[in-house]
């Protein structure tokens, strides 16, 4: 299959990129079907962040395709507003909210609107908008915070916040970095939840370092080692592999 | 919130109490200075209209750095040169004014050209006997280096400490240009020697009562423009991009776009400041684009207290109010110790800055207020922070 | 001046050989030229200088001083020529010897005009050519090859005969030839070897008198005059250009060497330090207050004065950035804008500081006697302090660059840099690391100013001049790398002294911060720049 006739949301083929001589992604390829969701895992250094940075233009790859929507869009072209703006919602390792606007105005902020200045300039709100910040709010069980100020959210609500923000977006695609990372059990059990939630409607890319969270999501996990694809499949496919199980506890 | 109604987005206590106040100035000033008797405890001084006129102009000035530094973080360090580039603007439509009044009496040439042996105006001086043109040049020339400055700098994401560089680096190029004699400007004596403006003497003490007037009014649009823009949804992305630059960017904002804007606007406002002062010190002069002179505008701003419009003014106005009472006495050789203190301190020991610091007093005690409050009645948190911008 | 200087030379001379030669005195050329200075009229006097310098008699030299000085007197009654002492005796010009006899009453003085003085210059030129010392026969050739008195040739045609120093006979050489070029009569073959010894000379005068050859020459003539042009432009263009390559070198170090420390706070440590500049200028009042001690207590040491500055200014650099960052900078750590305001705020209080301390004007900072003067190197001038300041930098940058590789506190730097709590975690004191990594910085940039203190006016305002040039020169080289800077600086340097023939200094200046801020934002972090992982969000 190539990239002019993948079915997939999100085509990856041979990517290679390298930082002073370090191989950071070393002939990677990995394909998201439309409304899947797929989990990726792999020790520190293995790539998944930088895989992210490709995927969302913020890094160009020395080698290799990567199209979005069947193969008609050359991600490689576009930089990181044009990526997002064409549907691609991305939440960083570390949770990243704008810290001195309430909840409220953090979506406001990113919803799925005309992105010029003109337009933010002269904008209005409408009751339409309100209604979909209320919804989204609902869907992150955010609710009651809506006029809080972002910063004095503790981390996992600021994590939930984040999502809440690629929501508001209306993504085809979202890639989630980390989202459990200090959470609680609890809070890592809702999170599972809240994606698979979210993964009804949309597709899903999770890289999470949790087995247990990773578990709960059920769903086809990819590992990566030193930039490229080590195993493929299900959890406990993955899990029982013997190069994983190598990587994961030394050799 | 964003939803309320425009006035009331645009007037809070703050922001209504300010221009109260710059309006009583703009009215008690000149009636004390034309009405009131010379002898009388009411007449405040021609001097003292001319040294308030130029604490609003620098007041503009420490706006329209506040409006990047506070609220986008772009830090510029060249502010001081769309400030001498505006003042210049004026000062050239100042000397053609001059007509044949010059030590030379030449109608067409200004004095310095004359003793250049210049025969004829450079190209870049045709127009600026024409009031109307200079003052759109007030505008275009810095908005237009500030344009194609910050479009290259924000393009290739040039930020923090290297745009403040660079900036820098930017009105010391020009402090040299200005500097020399066939650059066209009057080298190190820059302009002066000022006679009229639109037909009135710029000595005269209508005139400058006017022009104080004038500045008022100008700082007063330019607050509600700057309101106007940090309180729309214009100005929430450009505290975005200050808090989180990344994470606005791939919400899908062109930061670039935004900061550009607000750059130039920035720039266009810098400008006017400048045009202001030049008929009011009676001097445009190489010296103000000197790197020495943006920063200190920066330390006013911070000062009074960075993203907070109000802070920057009054920032203005109490440091140079400072520099005007301490080097005109005997403390003068101690002036640049407390100007230094004043960098060190603010950083260190107040970085919000005056009103910056009395907001977070305030919402503090709000804090408290609602928490006795809360606990009164036990009901569910909600409170909306207040903010005065 | 030069002529002055000729002056004291024709007397040194015309002292040694009168002694010398006393009482040998004949009626000869020396004595029948005397006469000419009797008739009062300039043709005549002009005549009697040239005899009386190619003369070969040892009273020539005195009497051409005489004239030169209007100490000369005649008589025209008597035929007779004095020189008049400065206490007021007479001298015979014939015999050196005192006149005892009464003085006649038509005595006065020879007068000179602008055409005589000229020739005078020459006689003095030529009388030179045989002088005991060879550097003043060196001078002396070179002046009668700027004169071109067709007058001093046999004096030429002797001296070349006898003189045995190469470069001397050289420049003999040449001035014979620059004589026989510009004469009216020269032969063509003569002139044709005259133009090549001219254009072998290769300077800017040979250049003037191979281009100052009347264009009726023979076609041969001109030919050979047209090439020995092209020749001696070719080489003078070559040299400007090595030339503006030193100048380029010698501007870079400077740059090198105010930027260096820089390099280790902003560029190592990503610290933004305004006050840099007046580190520098610390350093230079330290090399002032030293070389005050020295003068008023220990004159013989001042030859010495700058090795006891120069760890002297590393110190008090070193400690005032220590307490700076002790007591400022470390609570601004991730908050560089804040930094770069607060240390603005220090240098204005530096400044003031020393200006309460020692005055706000420029203060007399003396060469050494090994950093003063020049010497030329093929077709350049290359000043002495110039030429130490670039091996100054180079040993400091080697030796800085050594600091970092090898021992243990560059060492704990480096770790510090690249992963503060990891270094934390082994037990490096990170808080100690870091007040000795500014101290460090402040301290080369301290001895910068020792330095600087030789070639710039040491002035409260000396640091001012020079921070915007060394943040230019750290964030073009690539910030965070030693090599970036010197590349850096040199790059600059060189860049800007290149530009300055054709657009002045000031231009040439402003054409290289455009290009800085242009380049900015094409590499954002340099020329140098790591490239890696981003760890922004």
């Amino acid at each position: 299959m190539d990239k002019n006739t993948t079915s997939a949301l999100l085509y990856l083929d041979g990517v290679s990129v390298s930082f002073d001589g370090f191989k950071a992604l070393n002939e990677l390829s990995l394909i998201v079907e439309p409304g899947e969701m797929r989990a990726i895992i792999g020790p520190n250094g293995a790539g998944k962040t930088t895989m992210m940075d490709v995927i969302t233009g913020k890094t160009k790859p020395d080698l290799g395709d990567v199209y979005f929507q069947e193969g008609t869009v050359d991600l490689t072209k576009l930089d990181e507003t044009q990526i997002a703006t064409l549907g691609i919602g991305r939440k960083f390792q570390k949770p990243t909210v704008f810290e001195m606007h309430t909840v409220e105005d953090n979506l406001q902020l990113s919803l799925k609107n005309d992105r010029s200045v003109r337009a933010t300039l002269f904008w209005q709100s409408s009751a339409e908008q309100e209604a979909r910040i209320d919804q989204v709010l609902e869907i992150v069980r955010l609710k009651h915070l809506r006029s809080r100020i972002a910063g004095s959210l503790s981390h996992g609500q600021k994590q939930w916040l984040e999502i809440a923000m690629l929501l508001a977006q209306d993504p085809k695609l979202l890639l989630v970095d980390e989202p459990v990372a200090g959470m609680t059990d609890v809070e890592t059990m809702q999170t599972a939840e809240l994606l698979r939630e979210i993964n009804q409607t949309k597709t899903v890319v999770v890289v999470e370092h949790d087995m247990a969270f990773v578990r709960e999501l059920g769903v086809k996990v990819t590992c990566l080692h030193e930039g490229s694809v080590l195993a493929e499949g299900t959890i406990d496919d993955v899990s029982t592999n013997d190069r994983v199980v190598e990587v994961y506890l030394g050799r | 919130m964003m939803s309320s109604h425009p006035l009331i987005r645009l007037l809070d206590r703050g922001s209504t109490l300010f221009l109260i106040l710059l309006a009583a100035f703009a009215i008690a000033i000149p009636v004390s200075n034309l009405l009131m008797p010379a002898g009388s405890a009411l007449h405040v001084s021609t001097y003292f209209v001319s040294l308030f006129g130029k604490y609003v102009c620098y007041g503009l000035l420490a706006l329209s750095i506040d409006l990047i530094w506070g609220y986008v973080g772009i830090l510029s360090l060249g502010h001081g040169a769309f400030f001498a580039l505006g003042g210049y603007a004026m000062g050239m439509y100042l000397m053609r004014q001059i007509g044949d009044r010059g030590v030379y009496a030449n109608p067409i040439l200004p004095d310095f050209m004359v003793f250049l042996n210049w025969s004829e105006l450079p190209f870049f001086w045709y127009g600026f006997n024409s009031f109307a043109y200079a003052m759109l040049m007030v505008l275009l020339v810095p908005g237009l280096l500030a344009f194609v400055f910050g479009w290259f700098a924000f393009r290739s994401r040039v930020t923090g400490v290297y745009l403040s560089i660079i900036t820098q680096a930017m009105t010391y190029a020009l402090l040299l240009a200005f500097f020399r004699n066939d650059f066209g400007f009057g080298g190190n004596n820059g302009l002066t020697d000022f006679k009229d403006i639109l037909g009135f003497n710029v000595q005269a003490d209508g005139t400058r009562n006017a022009l104080l007037v004038i500045s008022c009014l100008m700082l007063a649009i330019c607050f509600l423009l700057c309101r106007g823009i940090v309180t729309s949804k214009f100005g929430k992305v450009l505290i975005g991009i200050r808090d989180a630059e990344s994470r606005t960017r791939f919400l899908g904002y062109r930061v670039e776009a935004y900061k550009l804007f607000v750059f130039t606007v920035s720039a266009c406002m810098a400008g006017i400041a400048g045009a202001l002062y030049v008929p009011q010190v009676g001097i445009i002069n190489p010296g103000e684009f000197a790197p020495a002179n943006s920063i200190e505008a920066v330390i006013w701003v911070a000062v009074g207290g960075r993203g907070t419009l109000t802070g920057a003014v009054l920032g203005a106005f109490v440091v140079n109010y400072a520099k005007t009472f301490f080097t005109s006495g005997f403390l003068a050789p101690y002036w640049l110790f407390m100007l230094g203190g004043l960098f060190i301190g603010t950083t260190l020991l107040m970085p919000k800055g005056i009103i910056g610091t009395y907001n977070s007093w305030r919402a503090s005690q709000a804090d408290k207020k609602q928490a006795a409050k809360d606990n009164a009645d036990n009901s569910a948190p909600a409170r909306a922070a207040e903010e005065v911008a | 001046m030069r002529q002055f200087y000729d002056r004291i030379l024709a007397l040194v001379f015309a002292i040694a050989l009168s002694v010398a030669a006393a009482g040998l005195a004949h009626a000869g050329p020396y004595e029948d030229a005397l006469e000419k200075f009797t008739t009062d009229d300039f043709a005549d006097t002009a005549d009697a200088v040239t005899a009386v310098a190619t003369s070969g008699n040892p009273l020539a030299a005195q009497l051409i001083q005489a004239l030169q000085n209007g100490q000369l007197q005649y008589s025209t009654k008597d035929k007779k020529v004095f020189i008049k002492t400065a206490d007021g005796k007479l001298i015979d010009a014939e015999t050196g010897k005192p006149f005892d006899g009464t003085a006649p009453d038509d005595l006065d003085t020879v007068r000179v005009n602008n055409r005589l003085r000229g020739v005078i210059d020459a006689a003095n030129g030529a009388l030179t050519l045989s002088a005991p010392d060879p550097n003043k026969r060196y001078e002396s050739a070179q002046q009668v090859f700027r004169s071109r008195d067709a007058a001093v040739l046999p004096a030429i045609d002797k001296a070349l005969e006898t003189e045995k120093v190469a470069r001397v006979k050289k420049v003999l050489n040449e001035a014979r030839a620059a004589i026989l070029l510009a004469a009216d009569d020269t032969a063509a073959p003569d002139r044709i070897a005259a133009i090549e010894v001219i254009g072998a000379r290769g300077d800017q005068d040979s250049l003037a008198l191979l281009r100052a050859l009347p264009a009726d020459m023979p076609a041969e003539v001109s030919a050979a005059a047209n090439s020995a042009i092209k020749a001696v432009e070719r080489k003078l263009t070559l040299w400007s250009m090595v030339q503006n390559a030193w100048y380029g070198l010698s501007l870079g170090s400077v740059l090198l060497l105010a930027a260096i420390g820089l390099a280790i706070t902003f560029g190592v440590m990503g610290v933004i330090n305004m006050a840099h500049g007046e580190m520098v200028m610390i350093g230079a009042y330290t090399t002032y207050v030293v070389q005050d001690l020295i003068r008023a207590n220990y004159p013989g040491l001042f030859d010495y004065s700058l090795a006891f500055a120069l760890p002297l200014a590393f110190l008090v650099a070193a400690i005032i950035g220590i307490a700076i960052e002790r007591t400022v900078i470390r609570f601004l750590y991730g908050r560089p804008l804040e930094t770069l305001l607060a240390t603005w705020g220090i240098s204005l209080v530096l400044m003031q500081a020393v200006r309460g301390m020692f005055g706000p004007t420029n203060k007399e900072v003396g060469n050494p006697s090994w950093m003063s003067g020049a010497f030329d190197l093929g077709g350049i001038l290359i000043t002495y302090n110039r030429m130490w300041i670039i091996i100054f930098t180079g040993i400091v940058f080697v030796a800085l660059l050594g600091m970092l590789r090898f021992t243990r506190l560059g060492l704990e730097m480096r770790a510090v840099t690249q992963n503060r709590q990891m270094a934390a975690a082994v037990g490096i004191r990170t808080a100690r690391i870091d007040a000795l990594t500014f101290g460090l910085g402040s301290g080369i940039a301290g001895i910068a100013g020792v330095a600087l203190s030789q070639i710039d006016n040491v002035s409260p305002n000396l640091g001012q001049g020079y921070i915007i040039d060394s943040f230019m020169v750290v964030v073009f080289g690539g910030v965070g790398n030693l090599w970036g800077t010197l590349v850096g600086a040199l790059t600059l340097g060189l860049a800007n002294k290149f530009l300055e023939p054709f657009a002045g200094a000031v231009l040439a200046k402003i054409a290289i911060l455009v290009f800085i801020i242009l380049f900015i934002q094409k590499r954002p972090r340099g020329m140098f720049a790591l490239k890696g992982r981003s760890i922004e969000a």
